[in-house]
Order: structure tokens, then sequence, then C-alpha cells
């Protein structure tokens, strides 16, 4: 059992929790995650590790409630405990000082751009930080973000904070500027990482994705999480979950996402049927 | 003179059982056990012992059974295997003790149904045994890590826990059991029974800790600075593909990722377990091993209308036990011989519509002795299916290989041990099961196990005599 230590809510349906689990603190990298079953009859779900205190023997997950699992886990108080968690899972990202970084996040995936962000500053580089999203509430880790970059632009569909436009606006903003960006990371939804990609070979920079298909046991076992870069069958998550987003077959890859969409539905309208209000959410 | 055939054995209705996951085989009872037992002919020089990868003694158990005494059985059995009720259920019994037994050489008569006998004598001990633990040695002779909690894991760590050395199991997933829980299914072995054989490791001391990924969350260098050996059990788990068009398409699977949704998972239970998988109507399944049996039979359970089996050889050259395959023909799986996909299709949305095949006709024998299928020119035709299963085979898994480049590996990267002793290159490393041999059997894996816990003892008690 992997007991909560705390939690947060910190936008609309977006959970920010400490979990303790010693093991994986003392070997977890930035860019690695973990996948919880939090239950018996539960799912196992892949979650990015967001942070980690190798001391305290702890490590942070940020996750957006979309389902059934995710719900359960948010329904969850500190005290209680994730039942199973295996993990620290995946490659994880190559930093060194590569000079300039431009960091490019959207939504939920901020929580997997953040250790990156920080372990790259550590290191030296110049990071210039894009953090978007429709509406203002709904860019998480603004500050944090900001402690940890030389630089940070928010983007917002809406314009209620920064700039009024899409990361990939900023991203050729901070080019045309004469920024020479050495290397790029963009972590969000499939369509920001698909146009963050295109944006990022346009302006000559090369580009790392956090893809996050469908995964059962994130140790190389079943092949579901399989995707296809550089014309290749890779899995996710022993070859990945970061792989040159201007290689990756994104059509396959959201298709791919949507596999059980009926029976996520199913699934999720029955869970919210059992307990009633979820306006909390 | 013995009756030519083995003694009838109670079985769930084809048509009632292709529509749930209960176990297909009832078992004997012991009046049938016993009369199965009187079959035997005691022979001296008992060649199925020589048969059987544990040498279990099959003639020593089978009469205790033909006196009535099952607790004499199961005291002799115990001696030789950790997990009687999982070998007597799943063992390819026709080509090991079976495939030899002087009775089936007999023109006429079948062998004696000893895997059945060996099921009769387990499941009748765990319903007979008092909750009186064993007795353990009390000192300990030192301590060992055993990584993958299959049989080759569990084997040893049994083994190695009666000799008196404290064992502690790492185990990736959330369940220990390694294929025995994630890839064969209930209807063949429920996981109740496995669950039962873990409990007994347990009782004998055994630690099993899960959600352990081993060169991840552990390292073994870590693992070998705490322990006096260690032993790595981690199968053939990483599944192959073909690799031919269409295989990102939804709808099409490796039976790894099938079988474990509804084994592990529970997706036959869906959703009263969170995780799902398709309820298919027209299903291909692409193999012709136990696993390609298990996947096809899986898919009938779960409501598909039709389900055909693949297979690039004939009949005479399936690699699955015998007794799986009539069970499937039972069910109404449809089996396509001599044919191989060539391309998954698309429908135009990203999910499978149909599999085109190719006709396969035997041409000259290959590396393995078997007659190399080859492609008929020009005899492509597609299966309509809404959903494809590959079953062509499984791979050794790299996450715990990768961080321990120490070991010496084969050119197909499984890990070199010695055939003996399990040994490998590392001093105080050994190795067996599928990690060792490719995909095999269970026997075969509790087989290295055994061995392996003998070598280990030797090796740990000369260290520390010599410390
Ligand atoms: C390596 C990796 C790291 C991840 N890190 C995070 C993280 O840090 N925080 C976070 O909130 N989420 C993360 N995800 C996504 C997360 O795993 C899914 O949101 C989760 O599985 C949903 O489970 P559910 O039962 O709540 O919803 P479900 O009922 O399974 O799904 C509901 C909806 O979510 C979509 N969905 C299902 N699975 C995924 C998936 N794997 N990725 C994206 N969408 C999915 C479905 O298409 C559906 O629309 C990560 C995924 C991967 C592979
Ligand atoms: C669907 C299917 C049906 C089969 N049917 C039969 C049959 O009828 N009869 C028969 O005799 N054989 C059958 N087999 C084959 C048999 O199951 C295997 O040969 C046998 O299980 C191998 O045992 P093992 O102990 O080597 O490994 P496994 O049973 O594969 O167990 C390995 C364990 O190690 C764990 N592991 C992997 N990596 C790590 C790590 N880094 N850290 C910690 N743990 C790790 C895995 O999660 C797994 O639990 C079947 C196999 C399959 C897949
Ligand atoms: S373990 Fe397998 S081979 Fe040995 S006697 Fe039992 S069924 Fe036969
Ligand atoms: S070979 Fe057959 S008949 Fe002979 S002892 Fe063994 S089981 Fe009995
Ligand atoms: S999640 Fe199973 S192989 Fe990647």
């Amino acid at each position: 059992m992997f007991a909560i230590v705390s939690k947060r809510r910190i936008a609309p349906k977006e959970y920010d929790i400490w979990v303790e689990a010693p093991r994986i603190a003392s070997h977890a990298a930035p860019g690695q995650f973990v996948v919880v079953k939090p239950d018996e009859h539960g799912e196992r779900i892949p979650l990015t590790i967001a942070d980690f205190d190798r001391e305290k023997g702890q490590i942070r997950l940020i996750f957006q409630v979309v389902g059934k699992t995710t719900a359960t886990m948010a329904a969850l108080k500190e005290g209680q405990a994730l039942q199973d968690i295996s993990g620290p899972l995946g490659t994880p990202s190559e930093v060194e000082n590569f000079g300039t970084v431009l960091m490019v996040g959207g939504g939920v995936g901020i929580a997997a751009l953040f250790p990156i962000l920080k372990d790259l500053k550590k290191k030296g580089n110049r990071v210039i930080t894009i953090l978007g999203g429709r509406t203002a509430d709904l860019v998480i880790m603004k500050d944090e973000c900001a402690q940890w970059s030389d630089e940070l632009i928010i983007t917002t569909d809406d314009g209620s904070e920064g700039m009024k436009g899409v990361v990939t606006d900023a991203m050729r903003a901070v080019v045309q500027r004469g920024e020479k960006v050495d290397r790029c990371w963009a972590i969000g939804p499939s369509i920001m990482m698909k146009f963050a990609s295109q944006a990022a070979v346009e302006l000559g920079i090369p580009v790392w994705v956090s893809l996050n298909p469908i995964m059962i046991d994130g140790t190389g076992m079943c092949g579901c999480c399989r995707v296809t870069v550089d014309n290749q069958i890779r899995f996710a998550c022993v070859d990945g979950p970061e792989f040159d987003g201007a290689k990756v077959n994104w059509g396959e890859f959201m298709n791919r996402l949507r596999q059980y969409r009926d029976e996520e539905k199913i699934s999720y309208d029955k869970y919210a049927e059992e307990v009633g209000d979820l306006s909390w959410l | 003179m013995a009756p030519k055939q083995k003694t009838p054995i109670a079985e769930q209705d084809p048509k009632e059982r292709c529509h749930n996951f209960k176990e297909v085989c009832l078992g004997y009872t012991l009046e049938e056990g016993i009369a199965e037992a009187k079959r035997c002919l005691q022979c001296k020089t008992a060649p199925c012992v020589k048969g059987c990868p544990v040498s279990i003694d099959i003639p020593g158990f089978i009469k205790a059974v033909a006196e009535g005494d099952m607790p004499k059985a199961a005291e002799i059995m115990g001696q030789y295997t950790n997990l009687p009720a999982v070998c007597g259920r799943v063992c390819p019994q026709e080509s090991q003790c079976e495939g030899v037994c002087t009775l089936g050489k007999v023109p006429g008569f079948e062998p004696v149904a000893i895997g059945k006998l060996e099921r009769l004598v387990a499941d009748w001990k765990y319903e007979h045994t008092s909750d009186a633990k064993p007795q353990l040695p009390g000192e300990k002779k030192g301590r060992v890590a055993v990584i993958g909690s299959g049989p080759a894991g569990l084997t040893v760590a049994g083994d190695l826990a009666k000799k008196g050395y404290e064992v502690v199991i790492y185990e990736a997933l959330h369940a220990a059991g390694g294929v025995l829980m994630y890839g064969i299914p209930e209807f063949r072995l429920p996981k109740s029974i496995v669950q039962k054989e873990i409990q007994a490791m347990k009782d004998l001391g055994v630690q099993v800790e899960t959600n352990v990924v081993v060169g991840k969350t552990l390292t073994m260098q870590e693992i070998l600075a705490q322990f006096d050996a260690a032993y790595i059990a981690v199968g053939a788990g990483t599944p192959h593909f073909q690799g031919v068009p269409g295989t990102t398409l939804n709808g099409v699977y490796s039976a790894s990722e099938y079988l474990t949704r509804i084994n592990l998972m529970h997706a036959y239970e869906f959703p009263g377990y969170d995780t799902p998988t398709k309820r298919s109507k027209r299903v291909v399944v692409v193999g012709g091993g136990n696993v390609a049996m298990d996947a096809a039979r899986s898919a009938k359970r779960l409501g598909a209308e039709e389900v055909q089996v693949v297979y690039r050889r004939s009949l005479k050259e399936l690699p699955a036990r015998i007794e799986e395959y009539h069970h499937a023909v039972e069910e109404g799986i449809v089996f396509n011989w001599l044919t191989n996909p060539v391309e998954y299709m698309n429908d135009g949305n990203g999910q499978l519509c149909g599999v085109k095949c190719i006709r396969m006709e035997l041409g000259e024998p290959d590396a393995s002795g078997r007659r190399r299928p080859v492609a008929v020119e020009g005899s492509e035709f597609v299966i309509e299916a809404d959903t494809a299963i590959e079953a062509i085979g499984q791979g050794s898994n790299k996450v715990l290989l990768s961080t321990f480049p120490e070991l010496n590996l084969n050119k197909w990267g499984y890990i070199v041990a010695d055939e003996k002793t399990g040994a490998t290159s590392v001093p105080g490393v050994y190795a067996g099961g599928d990690i060792v041999t490719g995909a095999a059997t269970v026997i075969l894996a509790m087989g290295a196990g055994k061995d392996a816990a003998v070598a280990m003892d030797e090796y740990i008690t000369k260290k520390r005599a010599s410390a």
C-alpha cells in the first residue's frame, strides 16, 4: 500500500498528490512514470512522476480526472492509500547542458514537463518555458515553472492571461526575436504535441515529446503501448515515453488512444451512478 | 488386464462452457481416480519417470492412490514438485510422462492418465491439509533473492526455504504467479489454485514483494549487496509481432495483451473490474501454440460469433497441447491450416476490418527439422474480422538485462546459464526458466528451479564456510 501524504486540488478536475513510495523515490529520474492501480478491481494507469523527494521517500503525481480510475483517485483523502504503484518506469530524459532550451507544456502535460525543466535548469541551461491552456485557470504549476525558468511565457486561447493564442505562436515569437534554441521539449495533449513538433521542425529545433498511449504493465510485456516512430514499431513504456516528435506517426497514435472510448464511458457512467454527486471534482 | 481406455473424466459441456470462464475439466472423483490408478502396471523400469522433467515417482504415488492412501500419495508427490495442482493441469503429458508410458505402448491401449491423477492428489491435498504451518529450520543458512514469481522462481524459492534459507521474491506485477496468473486462462488453470500454491510457498516463510521491477525499482547491484545469491527467472515476456502492414490498427492485439487484460486484469468481468477488452464479433488468431489456443477460446467465451485460427503449418506440426486443440475444436473454433496473414486491413477509420491471408505449402525441412512453410503465389484471400490476435511467440524482456551488462547473453538475448546448475557468468547469480531456454513449459521452468536450488545451497554453504 502506498499512503497519500498530501493532496491538493490545483484546477478544476486536476489534483496534485504526494505519495509514500521510498524505493521509487530513490531511483526516479526526470522523464519517468509509474503505473498505479488504486484498488482491487482497478485498472493499471500510467502517471508521470512529477517530482520526487528522495529523503522523505515520496513521489508526486499530478493527474487530471478523465475517467473512472482518475476519479477514484481524486476521491481518496490524505492518509488513505493506493494499492499498487510500480516504477520508476520508462527511459529517463536525456538532460545535459545544451545551451538554450524551449520547454512547451499544455494541460496536465505540464506536470510531465516540470521535472525535466527543473533538471535542465540545474544543469545550467537557459530555460525558456511556454505554458498554454484554453483559459488562465487551466494553466497549472505557473509559479513552480517560473522558479526554474529564465523566462516564462503563458498563452491562453481566450487571452485571459499572457499572450492570446496557442503555444506554437509563442514558439515562433521566441525564435523570431533572435533567440537561438538548441533543444525543445513539448508535452501536452497529443494535438498540441503534434503541432508543436511541426513548428519545431520548421524552426530547425530538435524536439522531444512524451507519448501517453494506453498501457497495462509498463514493462514491455504486452505491446499495448506500441507506437510508430521513424516507421518502426516501438513500445512506449520501455523505449520511451520520450521520442523525437518529428518522427512520430501522430495520426496512428491518436487513433489508438480512442480504442476503448465506449468501454471507458460505460465504466465512468457506472461509477457516477454509484457515487452520485461528482460536481466537487 | 487393465481397461484399454483411460477412465472417463467429467468435463463441462462444450456448448455451455464456451460462454463461461469456469474450469473445463472437472477432475476425477476419488473412486474414478482409484480405478484409473489400478490401470498402472507398476513397471520396474518406470519409463514414465524418465519422461517427467522433475522425475516424480509416478508408480509410487499411483500405487498409493490405487490403495486409497491419499496422504501417502500427496507426501510422495510433495518430494518432487512444489506446484502439483498446476502441472497436473497444464503439463504437455502426451509428450512427456504419458508419452512413454508402457501401457500406452500396447496396441489399442491408452496410457495411464498420470496428469489427471496428479491433479486429483494435489486437489485432495488442498482440501484436506490442516492449517498447521510446516516446521521450518530455525537457524537461517543465508539469504536469497528471487526475481520473478513464475514457476521457475516459485520452485527455487520453495526449495531453498525448505532447505533453511530466508527467501524474498521480487515481482514486477501487482500479483505473483507469472504466466500462471497473467497468461494461462481461468478455464484451464483457476487462479484460486495458483494463489493456493503461492500461499503454500508463503507458509514456508517465503516473502513475496510485488510491484518491484528489478532494474528499475531496485537494481541488481543493490540486491547482490544484500543477499548471498540471486536467481533470475523473469520469463520470456516480450511479445513478437510479425510486422505485416496494419499491425498498429485498433483491433489488432498481441496475445500477451489480450490474455493479460482477461486474466490478470479480469476484463471478462468488466465493468465489475475496470479494465475492458473488446467484445468482438469475428476474431482471427494467428499462431498454433498453447497461447493461440488460449486466446481463441477466450475470444469465444467473450461472445465472438466466429473465431478462426490461422496457422502456417499443418495439424501434424501444431505445437499446442493436443487436449487443448480438441477442446478448441469442440468449442467451435475454426482452423485454417497452411495459412499466414500478410496484411491487416483498415476500414478507413483506423479500425481492423479484415485479415488478408496467403496459403502456404510445406517445403524443405528447416533448422528445427520441421518442413518450412512457403507462400503459394497468388493465393491471397480475406477473412473478415474486427479483431486479430497475434500469438507467434515471445522474446526476452530487456528491462532487467539492460541494467545488468555483466550477465552473458546468447545471440537471441537469453541468459547463458549452466544446464545443470543454472549458474550464470556472474558468481552468485543463477537463472532459469523461459529467460534461459526461451518460451518453453511450466514443468521445464520448475525443473530448472529445482536444480538451481541444489546448486545455490552448495554455493552459499561453501561461500559461508570459507568466509
Ligand atoms: C507515460 C504516461 C504518463 C502519463 N502521465 C500522466 C500524468 O502525469 N497526469 C495525467 O493526468 N495523465 C497522465 N497520463 C494519462 C493517464 O494515464 C490517463 O489519463 C489515465 O489512464 C486515464 O484513466 P481513467 O480510467 O481515469 O480514464 P479512462 O476511462 O481510461 O479514459 C477516459 C478518457 O481518457 C482518454 N485516455 C485513456 N487513456 C489515456 C492515456 N493513456 N493517455 C491519454 N488519454 C487517455 C480516453 O481516450 C478517454 O477519452 C499519462 C499516460 C502515459 C502513458
Ligand atoms: C498463454 C500461455 C499459455 C501457456 N500454456 C502452457 C501450458 O499449457 N503448459 C505449459 O507447460 N506451459 C504453458 N505456457 C508456457 C509457460 O507458462 C512458461 O514456460 C512458464 O510460465 C515459464 O516460467 P518462468 O518462471 O520462466 O517465467 P514466467 O511465468 O514468465 O514468470 C516470470 C515473472 O517474472 C516477472 N518479471 C519480469 N521481469 C521482471 C523484473 N525486471 N523484475 C521483477 N519481476 C519481473 C514477470 O512479471 C513474471 O511474473 C504457456 C504460456 C503462455 C503465455
Ligand atoms: S509433472 Fe508433468 S511430466 Fe511430470 S508427472 Fe506430472 S504431468 Fe507428467
Ligand atoms: S509407465 Fe505407465 S504403466 Fe508403467 S509405471 Fe509408469 S504409469 Fe504405470
Ligand atoms: S504497456 Fe505493456 S508493453 Fe508497454
